[in-house]
């Protein structure tokens, strides 16, 4: 067998549906080999759309996400899907082209040092030197891939790898001597948890995007209803507890809730579920959760622990693993009083906006396409002030249902995303809340949505600006919006263009109707809201400020 | 008080000397080194060579740090998939080495003052020309810089060190206490 035929069989053998890529010089005879393999193919306009396609798919299923792309050019516009996929530990496998083996290192035609470029950004990558290696490359970058934390996996072949012969033989096991993630927590530690959660006066559980990659929303919610605790959500995390659950606070963090913020700023026992304490959610870490005793800090990577903040309590292993444990030394406990605080924030300081009369407020998009769809799409957002509005206003329901570039904040992430999760989950309906900067990032895969008629519905929020840009230029640079005022073309005749069915909404009371029409349509939509230009996001921690000091909590009410 | 528990680091730094068991395999350095790089952690010295398994290496790696730096660069080190094991080597219980090659200016006026600065540090002469000497020097760093101080009125041509290299005393082979920081217990409270 030659080893494209080789990497088909693996591929195959891993239950790979799609491959997102783009055929260029050493990757033709991949491509070749893939012409009838039977594998579904699809070709992205641009390698970086192929990744984020790859990762859409991956954070819809939980399964990995495979993207192709050639040598050089081809494998570097894949660098910043993969990053994106990597700060937010999505399994992604990256298969790259190289140039032939004997001209590696002499700057060939398209060649790039792509495992070093990548480094940094992946899990692991591997050069694969000979086809005799491919099958045992390709179970390995699966397994890591996909085990213990997950994240991008990249596997450069050299393009005479591809004709070279082999006998095919698909280990069913990996030798990876250096690799033994820790799934089951420490059980002297899990009954230190129990007892923390047990004593506490003012607990809450604050659940990051480990607790969705490790399948933990039912744990989740089995113990936040055993306990009675309030529950917020990083932005990774929402889905993970149902956002319209009476104990959900919904985001904490920069433009969290007040309510989530104040918890956290007033909770004596915090109880971290696959969270790894990122800036944007504790603001400045000498003024985070000043009246916490202790920390309970469960995650899969102990590098995690510690990292940010020492925890009192720390459990290395599998979110779900972990959480099933501890639910079973916890008693049942109603907490009142912490409730009636909780309460009182929440009547005092509720997520809020000042409804349009003339304008459609950017919000109310968000909102209104809750309502129409009961919560239950998939939301694949952008990157901005639009992104916040959605993961406020968007009160996802089920886990794998948003779709967003939390890590790494990637611009032109939400088209290719949602494409790649309406492929992996056809039955779901799928909504990209984009704006019009992040739109044009990778606007050319509305060509891939076409082609092959992914129906997702394409809700821009334009207002003219690099919103979020445009509101720290307001706050922090005296309104001097330096490069923020954005000119866009046309997006309805843009995406007539594509061939896609286009509206554009500049009436309040027309947003339902076009949300409503745009779902009835078989097949992609882009809708144009003309929304409010200077809409700000709040509330609002500035960036190294307080969680206790946001701006405007009450939202539009100062 | 629990508000120092946040923050980088706790401030006391000191040199921490770490052994690392790695798989033999093209681009295991540059992954360790992108490592230290990328996350801000400095490398003092890193010395790498065939570990007593083929198909292994054992790198010792030198590094100033405080105590959660250093928990940080072992959890960071073990997540790199062809790192094996992890261990901080005590420096009460290792044996720690470093070579030196010192060429200096010597000539007959003054060679054999040399040669008993060398043979009081138990070092070797390797190599004499006319107007050189090149001094082997083995030991810990402080016996490696003393022999350089001592040299250097004489003229220092050149320096080659090899870095340092460390072994825990005794029969326990260095990696038994790679995961011992899985769990750290907290400090503060």
């Amino acid at each position: 067998m030659l080893g494209a035929q080789a990497l088909v069989e693996a591929l195959k053998a891993e239950g790979v549906e799609y491959i997102f890529g783009h055929p260029g010089g050493a990757v033709l005879h991949l491509y070749d080999a893939l012409y009838d393999s039977g594998l579904k193919t699809v070709l992205c306009r641009h390698e970086q759309g192929a990744a984020h396609m790859a990762d859409g798919y991956a954070r819809a299923t939980g399964r990995p996400g495979v993207c192709l792309a050639t040598s050089g050019p081809g494998a570097t516009n894949l660098v910043t899907g993969l990053a994106t996929a990597f700060m937010d530990s999505i399994p992604v496998v990256a298969i790259t082209g190289n140039v032939p083996r004997a001209l590696i290192g002499r700057d060939a035609f398209q060649e790039a040092d792509i495992t070093g470029i990548t480094l940094p950004v992946t899990k692991h990558n591997f050069l694969v030197r000979s086809a005799r290696e491919l099958p045992r490359v390709i179970r390995a970058a699966f397994h890591i891939a996909t085990t213990g934390r997950p994240g991008p996996v990249l596997v450069d072949i050299p393009k005479d790898v591809g004709v070279e012969e082999l006998d095919f033989d698909y280990p069913e096991t990996v030798d990876l001597p250096g690799y033994k993630p820790t799934y089951k927590g420490h059980i002297r530690q899990i009954m230190a948890a129990a007892k923390a959660i047990a004593e506490a006066r003012r607990p809450l559980l604050y659940v990051g995007g480990g607790a969705i990659a490790s399948g933990a929303h039912e744990e989740v919610r089995a113990i936040a209803e055993k306990c009675d605790l309030p529950v917020a959500m990083t932005l990774m995390g929402l889905g993970a507890f149902p956002g319209n659950h009476p104990q959900s606070l919904g985001m904490l963090g920069m433009h969290g809730t007040a309510y989530a913020n104040y918890a956290i700023q007033n909770c004596d026992v915090l109880i971290a579920v696959g969270a790894r304490f990122d800036d944007r959610v504790t603001g400045a870490l000498d003024t985070f959760a000043p009246r916490v005793e202790q920390i309970i800090h469960i995650d899969i990577d102990p590098a995690e622990i510690g990292k940010n903040v020492i925890a009192h309590v720390p459990i290395v292993g599998d979110c779900r693993t972990v959480l099933s444990a501890l639910i079973k030394k916890v008693p049942e406990k109603k907490h009142p009083e912490w409730w009636a605080q909780i309460d009182e924030w929440r009547r005092e300081y509720p997520l809020q906006y000042r409804p349009g009369d003339t304008e459609v407020k950017p919000q109310a998009v968000c909102e209104a396409i809750y309502e129409v769809t009961g919560g239950e799409a998939i939301v694949a957002t952008d990157v901005g002030q639009h992104q916040m509005w959605a993961a406020q206003y968007y009160k996802v329901h089920g886990p794998r249902q948003f779709v967003t570039s939390g890590g790494l904040g990637t611009m032109g992430f939400g088209l290719p995303a949602g494409i790649g999760a309406k492929l992996a989950r056809p039955d779901k309906e799928v909504f990209v809340v984009s704006g019009d900067g992040s739109f044009q990032m990778n606007i050319q895969e509305l060509a891939t949505a076409a082609e092959h008629n992914v129906a997702v519905k394409v809700a821009v929020l334009n207002n003219g600006y690099l919103g979020m840009v445009r509101q720290w230029q307001e706050f922090f640079y005296q309104r001097r919006y330096s490069d923020s005022r954005m000119w866009s073309p046309d997006f309805v005749t843009i995406a007539q263009g594509y061939g896609i069915k286009a509206m554009r909404v500049t009436e309040p009371g027309d947003v339902r109707a076009a949300l409503e029409e745009a779902r009835a349509h078989d097949g992609p939509v882009v809708i144009d809201f003309q929304v409010a230009r200077e809409e700000n996001c709040f509330p609002m921690v500035p960036a190294g400020g307080s969680n206790s000091d946001m701006l405007g909590p009450k939202g539009w009410i100062e | 008080m629990f508000g120092g528990a946040f923050g980088a680091t706790d401030g006391k730094a000191r040199e921490h000397t770490i052994s690392v068991l790695v798989e033999n395999r093209p681009g295991v350095l540059s992954r360790v080194a992108g490592m230290f790089s990328r996350r801000g952690f400095n490398i003092d010295s890193i010395v790498v060579g065939a570990a007593e398994e083929p198909g292994f290496s054992r790198m010792t790696i030198v590094l100033v740090g405080d105590e959660r730096e250093l928990e940080q660069v072992q959890k960071q080190l073990h997540k790199l998939i062809e790192v094996i094991k992890v261990s901080e080597l005590d420096p009460a219980e290792m044996v720690e080495r470093e070579l030196a090659l010192i060429k200096v200016a010597a000539d007959r006026t003054n060679r054999a003052e040399i040669v008993q600065i060398v043979d009081i540090f138990r070092a070797s002469i390797v190599d004499v020309s006319p107007h050189t000497v090149i001094v082997e020097v083995t030991g810990d760093v402080k016996k490696v810089e003393a022999m350089v101080d001592l040299l250097r009125p004489f003229g220092i041509k050149e320096i080659v060190r090899t870095g340092r290299v460390g072994v825990l005393r005794g029969p326990k082979p260095s990696g038994v206490h790679g995961d011992r920081r899985r769990g750290l217990q907290a400090v503060g409270g």
